[in-house]
């Protein structure tokens, strides 16, 4: 079964040869994932976020082990766009990675400038734009959570990045009405959306009676996010369907991956897998194709939001549990 | 250099590891694990990440242990050495012969070897001593002396004990309890173990205060510190970020490095032992961070302007700052 599924998507414009990526913040630049894994073979390496100056991230304990998932509160540890353009981005070329960036900022114009410096640089696949930050200029209110907000990054993001790179806005979970942001982001000039960032959460140590995480509060991420995942993916698809959507959230096989693409992913991210499974990309692509050939799919692309179109259909296949899917 | 030297050098592999044994070792376990290819790229002070609980497993961290020894049957074994702690090493430890896990390794940088025959002193605290041993046939490879300082809360903790004597030109124990040895820590013995050694070089292993008093004695002697720390991991190959520590580099800046990779062995010296779980204000990246040249030029005017020459960054650290609603990566 050498390649039988035809596994190509497309980001925008911009065509991939097989949807799995690396999720920001899980696979640093690539660099030490090319010890398990070549980087040239899944869809893309997204970038842990890129910042404009370095940055020393927070305190340890940085995490913490919860029930299917895990807290973390990094704080964007990084050495800043130099260094990242200088060593980064030009080893992941060189190992034809397709590279989709990572950004953060706490201003608008910080973003802005990021998108100006990738695209200044040559080789950049497409841009993500993590808006789970905090807005200095706000008190510190998180982009992602504001509509308005959300939309002034990215329509600023747009105007700075080169026309032909992607950008793509990273959606965070804890908003009440995820649509609204989907729709401010896309409105603005998104070209696609990532989802799902991690859902803020806390734990507390009941020996020492004090918080887990120096920080306080940290991302949860894994499998115990999946649904929420799910859930967002779905809504986000029905009200957008000709959106490009990047899922992500406790991928852990290529069933996974798949239940992500029914919901209206055309590319899924692996993240915090990744962690006790160097090499779960290449895995997790292989069981993809062997899920979609099991399945009678010989197109990747034919199943993308599938789950919408079942649904519409449920009264004619009463049994739409066992259904397999032939097509031509 | 050799070319088994030569292929010690190339990284580590992620392998499906068969358990060959799982014994009980005083208070302690040990795995040993049929991993031909992490065996034969092994270096003392190196370790191994594995996946524990299975497919299925609510546990998504990897678990992080030195390697204790390699040794050539079936191919190549490894074998480490852990207390259970939690759920995952109570897992591990219900392993049993021919089951098969998902092992990660050699991770991290291991003991620099000193290029001439010294005195070697080894300290190990409770079953951090397990990469000493390996480190201390490399030693006597090279005509090393090797002197052991172990100790552990009872006589049960201290891993080792009798392999150290045996093989050690000399061997010291403490307890805390004074079930084996002398009744205190390894620190009340450091100055004795020292003298008594003629001491060239420390190598150590164990919690984060000991190696931090072990680096503040040594100072006092000049004598070099390799330090093994033992900080909390989720991946051990340098893409999580979770187990940084403020180290100084060559150049005198202070980074939070990641000890999986840029570790877990470090000059003792190097490391900020009173500074880790914090952000040091000076680490690069810190908030307010900026390069020297930038900062002496705005000490220079702050000197100017207050007269007093001191800066106004005083020695406020980050630790506990950033409960803000957001994500880190």
């Amino acid at each position: 079964m050498d390649m039988a599924v035809d596994l190509r998507t497309k980001m925008g414009h911009v065509e991939l040869p097989n949807p799995i990526m690396t999720a920001s913040g899980c696979a640093g630049a690539g660099r030490e994932m090319a010890q398990f894994m070549d980087v040239s073979k899944i869809g893309a390496i997204v970038t842990k976020s890129v910042m404009l100056g370095p940055r020393s991230g927070r305190p340890t304990p940085r995490m913490a082990e919860t029930p299917s998932g895990m807290l973390n509160s990094i704080g964007l540890q990084g050495p800043g766009i130099d260094a990242f353009l200088q060593r980064d981005l030009p080893w992941l070329l060189s190992r034809g990675a397709r590279a989709v960036v990572s950004i953060a900022g706490g201003t608008v114009a910080e973003y802005a400038d990021l998108a100006g410096r990738l695209s200044d640089a040559a080789g950049v696949t497409a841009i993500e734009v993590n808006i789970s930050c905090p807005n200095v200029e706000h008190r510190g209110q998180v982009f992602a959570c504001d509509p308005d907000a959300s939309a002034a990054v990215i329509e600023a993001v747009r105007a700075r990045a080169r026309y032909d790179i992607p950008v793509f806005a990273k959606l965070s979970p804890d908003v009440t009405d995820i649509v609204a942001i989907a729709k401010a982001c896309v409105s603005a000039g998104a070209d696609g959306l990532s989802m799902i960032n991690t859902l803020l959460g806390m734990m507390i140590d009941t020996d020492t009676m004090q918080p887990r995480l120096a920080g306080l509060t940290g991302g949860l991420s894994g499998p115990a996010i999946r649904p929420v995942a799910v859930r967002c993916i779905w809504q986000v698809h029905e009200a957008l369907p000709a959106v490009p959507i990047i899922g992500m959230g406790g991928v852990r096989t290529g069933r996974d991956a798949l239940e992500l693409i029914l919901a209206g992913a055309s590319m899924v991210s692996v993240g915090t897998t990744i962690f006790h499974d160097p090499s779960a990309c290449t895995r997790i692509l292989h069981e993809l194709e062997e899920e979609l050939t099991a399945r009678g799919v010989d197109r990747l692309a034919d199943v993308v939001g599938l789950a919408h179109e079942a649904r519409a259909v449920a009264g004619r296949a009463a049994s739409a549990g066992a259904r397999v899917l032939r097509r031509s | 250099m050799t070319p088994s030297e030569v292929d010690a050098q190339v990284g580590p592999v992620q392998v499906r590891g068969t358990v060959l044994t799982v014994r009980r070792v005083d208070a302690y376990h040990a795995m040993t694990l049929v991993a031909p290819a992490i065996a034969a790229r092994f270096r003392p002070g190196q370790f191994v990440t594995l996946a524990v609980g299975g497919p299925d497993s609510s546990m998504l961290l990897s678990r992080a242990f030195s390697i204790h020894d390699v040794r050539p049957h079936h191919g190549g074994t490894v074998e480490f050495v852990f207390a259970v702690h939690g759920r995952g090493t109570q897992w591990l430890a219900e392993r049993r012969a021919r089951d098969v896990l998902d092992v990660t390794g050699p991770l991290g940088r291991p003991f620099p070897l000193p290029r001439d025959p010294v005195n070697c002193l080894l300290i190990g605290g409770g079953y951090g001593s397990a990469p000493l041993f390996a480190l201390a046939a490399k030693l006597r490879e090279r005509r090393c002396e090797v002197d052991f300082l172990l100790g552990a809360g009872s006589g049960d903790r201290v891993f080792g004990a009798l392999t150290a004597r045996r093989t050690g030109r000399s061997a010291t124990i403490t307890t805390e309890d004074g079930s084996l040895g002398a009744r205190g820590v390894v620190t009340d013995m450091l100055d004795q173990a020292i003298h008594d050694g003629r001491t060239d070089v420390i190598y150590a292993c164990g919690p984060m205060p000991m190696l931090r008093q072990i680096t503040v004695l040594a100072r006092r002697y000049d004598i070099p510190v390799q330090a093994a720390v033992e900080e909390a991991m989720a991946c051990g190959f340098g893409v999580c970020m979770t187990c940084v520590l403020p180290v100084i580099g060559s150049d005198g800046i202070t980074r939070m490095v990641r000890s999986c990779i840029d570790g877990p062995v470090f000059r003792g010296e190097s490391v900020r032992w009173d500074d880790i779980g914090t952000i040091p204000f000076d680490a690069f990246g810190a908030p307010g961070w900026e390069p020297r040249s930038r900062r002496a030029a705005q000490a220079q005017i702050t000197s100017d302007q207050d007269g007093n020459g001191a800066g106004s960054a005083g020695a406020e650290v980050a630790k506990g700052r950033g409960g803000r609603h957001g994500h880190g990566g």
